[in-house]
């Protein structure tokens, strides 16, 4: 509460000491545009001019851009065929759950797929599951990236819980997601001559190189009371068990596609292929759907009509609202910087003046 | 010196009537001290009495920090965690170390920890301030006596109770004391008490006659006394105790008591015994905290984080009761999840356990919804705003050499919604400076120059005729416009021309009175006894400056020094008092020798507030004797003998054209006096001003009043309250900008109506309202009355026709007291708000606070006080913003402020520039700040829908932690500190832009919801076009399908770029900071991915390259819809400047 500051003697006719003279300088503001807000400025301001050329630029730029993609979407070739349903023999059909329980069933099943159209090599091979909470908090956390890089990691697997070690030692890899690995398999022959599925390169680059070891080897894996889905060569390292490293990278939605392997042939239009499948992977608990995707790509992925769709409504709208406000201003046009339009001029309530 | 050497010699106690001849107090005996609240004891002169229970008082050092080194942590954190918000995010922290929390407990504490640091550093800095403060307050030194007789420095702080101490002239008490003696031989000295209660004129402390001869360093040596008084209290005007010494035992009072803060003046030294130390002195007892005002906008920033919360709490129930049916029904058939071995957050035997802790999850996972960094991105926002203000250049005074100081800067956004100033006059209107400008000698008026008031309406006279000539036939709105801008263009040059008046105090123009002329004059006797009377009739002192040669007047108020430089410039120089004279320079023309002459001093009836005059009794050097006297023109017109009102008609017609002109008017009289007449009377006046008892005031008054009659009329003096600079156009402005203007002042009501004119408060064609009470003993009649007239009046508003008609209240204090009691304040109130200015003339400071609550508390709206002196205090404190004029007069209003400017007219910029801007930033941020929680946030929400409700995230917990604190802060700051929605100099040249401030356009409900909105709208777009666009197809011409992560991405990228594109679309200025702050933001983003990337995978769980490449893509297409909706809203109102 101390006030010693500045106090003036209030000494009528008395001149103010030099004191205060030398003081004044110390406490005057030192002039600098920032201090001053006078920096220079750009100030936008939205004339009819510059609202009606951004909205045809972004209407101009959009539209073909929405073509081009719709058009890159419209060469890609796609296959889709569900075979959850049908690869269950018709006197499982109302317990298929006991059908894909049974070990001891035999699981494989025969397709025909034709082809619409040529179809270019590399044709891309998928599977999609439907219903299926990979993005689960539970399943998206039960797994431990540190055991997946290194061997000296191992017993790493407090996340991994219930999959995380056996009477052995350490399940590796552990968790929900390793040990749920997709286990269906696909062999393709058109005209009873096979088609060779590569399986390389199916998994990110950046997964092979870095979060998947070169030095791990899988152990324990499966071999607990539950088994879940495939099982792993355990010679084999992670870094080369590209169906895993897939698996494991997880999806986002319940539905979801997962490249299986490419076909490095082109696929002649109204061809048939045959498709034999061992239908081991269970998804009838869940009534989720299985399907095979045979899928070419373009620049912009797989097909996905819905980029080039959105980008031409966008420029639509964009080139329709530009037209409206030219009408706008054409019909009903108003000088810029009237005072008259100024908010206080059009109500005379609000100022005592 | 030579001011205290002068004083020294006067025994002024002789010399005043009313002031300080009181009767000795000791007669009364000592008061009984007894029982609780009168333990304390002061054993003086004997430190060591004092160095130990029970006597070890506090010691004088003095604290005013909120923390120390110990208690800083846990009381800053308990400040901190005060906030509902910070609670929460406390509470998320705790929880999120235990596997319920969605995220990590690094992405959930960092943030924390962030703001709540920022906070508390920016708390330690300024208790850090104040801790300086402290030193340099506790490191001054005074001197002390330390044994045998001998003195010596000594710092503040080891100041003992019961210390001797001797303090020098101009020096501060360094603790409250009691007087024992000072360089005038009859004990007296002066104390300015500035800083305690904001007075300037100087108060008189007398030691007790016992305590006098101790008037040297030597004398105490075996000095010993004992004082026994009241416990530390905060009564500045109370005291009671008693003084022990040599065997007897003395009452002390109040006036033996001089307090720690104020100031010696105009006495060389005194002794005094430290009675109250440290936090015990009355100063410090009396600092409590001004009230901590919150603005509006941050007042309403709770309701919407409440809003916010139940937000958050409905989301997060749907999102476990969601959770809780699917872990029910759906979770057995997941085999993938091992249903049969789970824990019990996912247990589906136990669905309502789950969806309880889920709950806990959901509050987390969906408290981005709350803006964790808004409270201290505001905080940092307001500090540089206010830095802002105390560094605006314009803001700053040359001659006190004050800059603008915003002195908290919790209000600054408040300042833009101001909706009344409520304006104290003097010193804050006014110079309290006074000028002399016109006088009236003879029944002849003297003085050519013009007074501000009639300049004012000869200006306005002018422009109304211009106005007519030019634009007769235009719009009449046009020619509104025209004017104003006109207005400012004449107004300026004129400014410069008044104020360079080259003698302070003095702004007389005759030359038929000036240089001597006067001698040629029709009655010049008259006018040389007129002169004399100024250069006798006062009790100032002179004082010589040396550089100049000239003398300048020590005087009690500012009319008197003007009187006395007026007639030093007449001729007729006051250069010397003493104790029984006074010494006048006489010169008669303006190159001739002077006389000096001796006027014998043998009365003086001095001024005081009741009496209205001021009278001295003089025998001049031919042995007549003089009565002269000056006063109220209305005491001093009752007081005339028969033969001397001559001049009484043309005087009284020359003082009601002062009065109109705005000035301060006083008349001067004399009689001669015979020598037995004034031996009889004097003999009778000795006798009562020896008497002892109740009626000695009566006595004295009667005797004088025998004496102030039969006087001779002289003339009347016209002296100028000078208005500070700019204040008329200040006022004109604001009343552009649309606030309602009242002033407060303790003038009576043709003085505040002339100022009202002069400051352009009130103009010409404006319907005045006067509420005046009826004489009348009856309590209930008068109040009856007032009611009446203020019906009236209302009536009269509502039937006016005239839509641009405008009234002015004038309402005085007696009145004001009736209209301010609880059953007629309600319809003075509707009256009052109907009105532009109201006026309330001679209020007290009491009256001011409790106008200013009524103001404040009747119409809700924003107040602001605006005052300089301790009696705006009150004023300042209730009000929603206070304001203090760090000018002349003391520091108390400054203190109590939560803004000082050194001139009145710096509130144009302060409020219609400042104010404006801070409050659409403040406005715009908040909004913002809303906004892009919400679409952050939510997209969260509909996540879950898609991951079974299972709480998870899809963004890495490091996109998350720097969502708040990194990618998206530095842009809104950069909105808040540095957003101009039009340049000060429009804001200047179209007052009425302030309008938005007042009438809440930028953060009503409407706006807030329309913010709200806009996220619903943003996260929903980002959300689904992602997700469509990546749904189960391959997003590369490899082939691969998107994942979590790169989703998360993906979508996280979109938010950036649309949040950091809608802020540049809120923003309508952009400086190379707001350019680097928003586009380096979206750059941050991916500089950290791109790093992130790189990283080893032990901490990055993203593979970045390719995903960058995709976001970029499917960012355009959310960017253009965001321009799109930009675009809609923000063509429809093409420019609100011109």
């Amino acid at each position: 509460m101390d006030t010693n500051g500045a106090t003036t003697s209030s000494t009528a006719g008395g001149g103010s000491t030099s004191k205060s003279s030398s003081k004044k300088h110390s406490r005057k503001p030192i002039y600098s545009r920032f201090t001053q807000q006078e920096l220079p400025a750009c100030k936008p301001i939205l004339t009819p001019g510059l609202v009606i050329a951004t909205f045809t630029i972004i209407g101009i730029i959009f539209i073909p851009l929405g073509l081009v993609s719709l058009s890159a979407s419209e060469k890609v070739v796609e296959i889709v065929d569900r075979y959850d349903e049908s690869c269950v023999p018709s006197n499982y059909s109302n317990d298929k759950l006991k059908f894909i329980q049974n070990p001891s069933i035999n699981k494989s099943c025969v397709r025909t797929l034709t082809v619409p159209k040529l179809m270019k090599s590399p044709v891309f091979i998928y599977y999609q599951l439907d219903n299926y909470y990979q993005n689960h908090r539970r399943y998206v956390k039960s797994r431990s990236d540190k055991q997946l890089r290194s061997v000296s990691d191992e017993k790493s697997t407090t996340d991994c819980s219930p999959e995380d070690k056996t009477v052995d030692g350490p399940i590796v890899p552990c968790g929900l997601v390793a040990w749920s690995l997709f286990n269906d398999t696909y062999w393709f022959s058109v005209n009873s001559k096979t088609i060779e599925v590569n399986k390389h390169d199916i998994a990110w680059k950046s997964d092979k190189e870095h979060k998947f070891g070169s030095n791990v080897y899988p152990k324990n894996f499966q071999s607990g009371g539950l088994i879940g889905g495939a099982k792993l060569n355990s010679s084999v390292p992670l870094s080369k068990q590209e169906d895993l490293m897939v698996w494991m990278r997880t999806a986002a939605l319940p539905t979801f596609r997962k490249l299986y392997g490419k076909i490095e042939q082109d696929l002649q239009a109204n061809e048939k292929i045959q498709v034999v499948i061992q239908n081991n992977y269970n998804t009838y608990s869940f009534s989720g759907k299985k399907k095979l995707v045979l899928s070419t790509t373009s620049w912009i992925g797989g097909k996905n009509d819905f980029l080039g769709i959105a980008y031409i409504i966008v420029g639509g709208l964009c080139l329709f609202l530009a037209v409206c406000f030219i009408l706008l201003y054409v019909i009903k046009p108003r000088p810029l910087g009237d005072p008259s339009y100024l908010s206080w001029n059009r109500s005379p309530a609000g100022h005592p003046n | 010196m030579t001011r205290g050497r002068i004083r020294a010699r006067l025994r002024l106690s002789h010399l005043y009537t009313f002031a300080c001849t009181r009767p000795e107090a000791t007669e009364e005996g000592p008061h009984s001290i007894e029982g609780p609240g009168y333990s304390r004891l002061v054993h003086c002169n004997q430190p060591l009495m004092h160095k130990k229970k029970p006597f070890k008082y506090r010691s004088n050092y003095i604290s005013t920090t909120k923390y120390n080194f110990f208690t800083f942590l846990p009381k800053a954190l308990y400040e901190q965690f005060h906030r509902v918000a910070n609670l929460y995010f406390l509470a998320a922290a705790i929880v999120s170390v235990t596997p319920l929390s969605p995220f990590s407990a690094v992405s959930m504490i960092a943030p924390l920890v962030f703001v709540v640091g920022l906070s508390m550093a920016k708390e330690a800095l300024e208790d850090w301030r104040r801790f300086m403060q402290d030193i340099k307050v506790n490191s001054r030194k005074v001197k002390f006596h330390k044994g045998e007789g001998v003195f010596d420095y000594k710092s503040w702080k080891k100041l003992q109770v019961g210390d001797v101490v001797k303090v020098e002239k101009d020096q501060f008490f360094p603790a409250d004391l009691l007087l024992l003696s000072s360089s005038y031989e009859d004990g007296i000295c002066y104390v300015e008490t500035m800083n305690l209660d904001g007075e300037t004129n100087l108060k008189v402390k007398r030691a007790l006659e016992v305590t006098l001869p101790l008037d040297e360093d030597a004398s105490f040596k075996n000095f010993t006394g004992k004082i026994k008084c009241e416990d530390p209290n905060p009564s500045l005007y109370t005291f009671i105790g008693n003084f022990e010494y040599d065997h007897e035992v003395y009452a002390l009072d109040p006036s033996q008591i001089l307090l720690r803060d104020s100031k010696l003046r105009n006495t060389a030294f005194v002794y005094g015994v430290v009675i109250f130390t440290g936090h015990d002195s009355k100063v410090m007892q009396n600092a409590t905290k001004s009230p901590s005002k919150r603005s509006r906008i941050e007042r309403k920033m709770d309701y919407i984080i409440y809003v916010l919360f139940s937000l958050l709490l409905v989301i997060s129930l749907v999102s476990s009761i969601g959770f809780a049916v699917k872990t029910k029904f759906d979770m057995p058939d997941w085999w993938y999840l091992q249903p049969q071995n789970t824990d019990d957050y996912y247990d589906p035997r136990k669905p309502v356990l789950s969806g309880v802790t889920h709950l806990i999850t959901a509050l987390m996972l969906y408290g981005y919804l709350i803006p964790i960094s808004l409270y201290v991105s505001i905080e940092v926002v307001k500090v540089l705003q206010a830095t802002f203000i105390n560094q605006d250049i314009q803001m700053y005074d040359e001659e006190t050499g004050n800059p603008a100081q915003a002195r908290t800067s919790n209000l600054n956004e408040e300042l833009g919604q101001v909706d009344t100033i409520l304006s104290d006059k003097t010193g804050t209107l006014t110079c309290n400076q006074m000028d002399f400008l016109k006088c009236s000698i003879a029944g002849t008026a003297y003085g050519m120059s013009s007074s501000e008031v009639e300049l004012a309406a000869a200006q306005q006279m002018a422009s109304d005729l211009e106005d007519q000539d030019v634009e007769r036939s235009t719009d009449f709105r046009q020619k509104g416009k025209q004017q104003e801008i006109e207005l400012e263009t004449v107004v300026i040059p004129k400014d410069e021309m008044v104020h360079k008046s080259p003698i302070k105090g003095f702004s007389f123009e005759d030359s038929r009175v000036m240089e001597g002329n006067w001698l040629n004059e029709p009655n010049a006797d008259v006018i040389m006894l007129f002169f004399r009377i100024l250069a006798i009739c006062h009790t100032a002192v002179p004082e010589l400056n040396e550089e100049t040669g000239n003398y300048t007047y020590e005087s009690e108020s500012p009319d008197e020094a003007a009187f006395l430089v007026a007639a030093r410039e007449f001729g007729f120089e006051f250069c010397k008092r003493t104790q029984s004279s006074v010494f006048v320079r006489e010169r008669y023309s303006a190159s001739g020798q002077t006389i000096d002459r001796e006027f014998k001093l043998l009365n003086m009836l001095e001024f005081t507030s009741k009496r209205k005059r001021m009278t001295v009794i003089v025998r001049d050097e031919d042995g007549q004797i003089l009565v002269l006297c000056k006063g109220a023109d209305s005491i001093i017109f009752d007081r005339l003998s028969k033969n001397g009102r001559l001049y009484e008609e043309d005087t009284t017609r020359h003082l009601n054209e002062y009065g109109e002109a705005g000035l301060r008017t006083l008349a001067l009289a004399y009689k001669r006096l015979g020598e037995s007449e004034y031996s009889a009377w004097n003999n009778e006046f000795q006798e009562a001003k020896t008497t002892i008892g109740a009626d000695r005031d009566l006595m004295l008054e009667n005797i004088a009043e025998m004496m102030e009659k039969d006087l001779i009329l002289v003339g009347a003096t016209a002296v100028e309250d000078k208005l500070q600079k700019g204040v008329p156009q200040c006022i004109d402005k604001l009343a552009q900008a649309g606030l309602k203007i009242w002033v407060l002042t303790g003038d009576k009501v043709e003085t505040a109506i002339n100022i009202g004119y002069a400051c352009s408060l009130l103009r010409q064609g404006m319907k005045q309202i006067c509420i005046t009470e009826i004489s009348s003993d009856a309590k209930e009649v008068v109040k009856e009355n007032i009611l009446l007239q203020i019906t009236n009046a209302s009536q009269m508003i509502k039937l006016e026709r005239d839509p641009h008609a405008a009234f002015a209240l004038i309402i005085d204090g007696k009145t004001l007291a009736y209209a301010l009691e609880d059953d007629v304040k309600q319809q003075f109130l509707v009256l009052a708000v109907q009105c532009a200015s109201v006026i309330c003339c001679r209020v007290s400071p009491k009256q001011k606070a409790l106008v200013t609550r009524l103001v404040k508390e009747g119409t809700g709206k924003t107040t602001l006080a605006i005052g300089d002196g301790a009696n705006d205090v009150g004023m300042i404190k209730e009000a929603d913003i206070g304001v203090g004029i760090s000018g002349v007069e003391g520091m108390q209003a400054v203190m109590a402020s939560d803004f000082s400017i050194a001139q009145f007219r710096f509130l144009e910029r302060l409020l219609v520039v400042h104010g404006h801007w801070c409050y659409k930033r403040i406005a715009q941020m908040v909004c913002y700040f809303f906004y892009k929680n919400i679409a952050f946030g939510l997209t969260l929400f509909y996540f879950e829908a898609f991951a079974g409700f299972s709480g998870q995230s899809i963004y890495d917990d490091w996109y998350m932690l720097l969502f708040n604190v990194l990618l998206t802060s530095l842009p809104v700051i950069s909105l808040g500190v540095f957003e101009q929605d039009v340049s000060s100099e429009v804001c200047l040249q179209f007052p009425a832009v302030y309008q938005q401030g007042p009438k809440n356009l930028f953060f009503d409900w409407y706006k807030i919801l329309g913010w709200m909105g806009n996220g619903l709208y943003s996260s929903l777009i980002i959300f689904f076009l992602n997700i469509i666009i990546f749904y189960d197809q391959a997003f590369r011409e490899e082939g691969q399908t998107a994942s979590m992560p790169a989703l998360g991405t993906t979508m996280f990228t979109c938010i950036i770029w649309a949040l950091n594109c809608q802020i540049a679309f809120t923003m309508s200025h952009f400086t190379w900071i707001q350019h680097l702050f928003i586009w380096g933001s979206i750059a941050t983003w991916y500089l950290f991915l791109f790093v992130y990337g790189r990283l080893s995978p032990s901490i990055s769980d993203v593979s970045t390259h390719w995903i960058i490449i995709s976001s970029k893509r499917s960012s355009t297409t959310r960017k253009t819809s965001r321009i799109n909706a930009c675009g809609l809203g923000s063509d429809r109102e093409p420019e609100k400047g011109p």
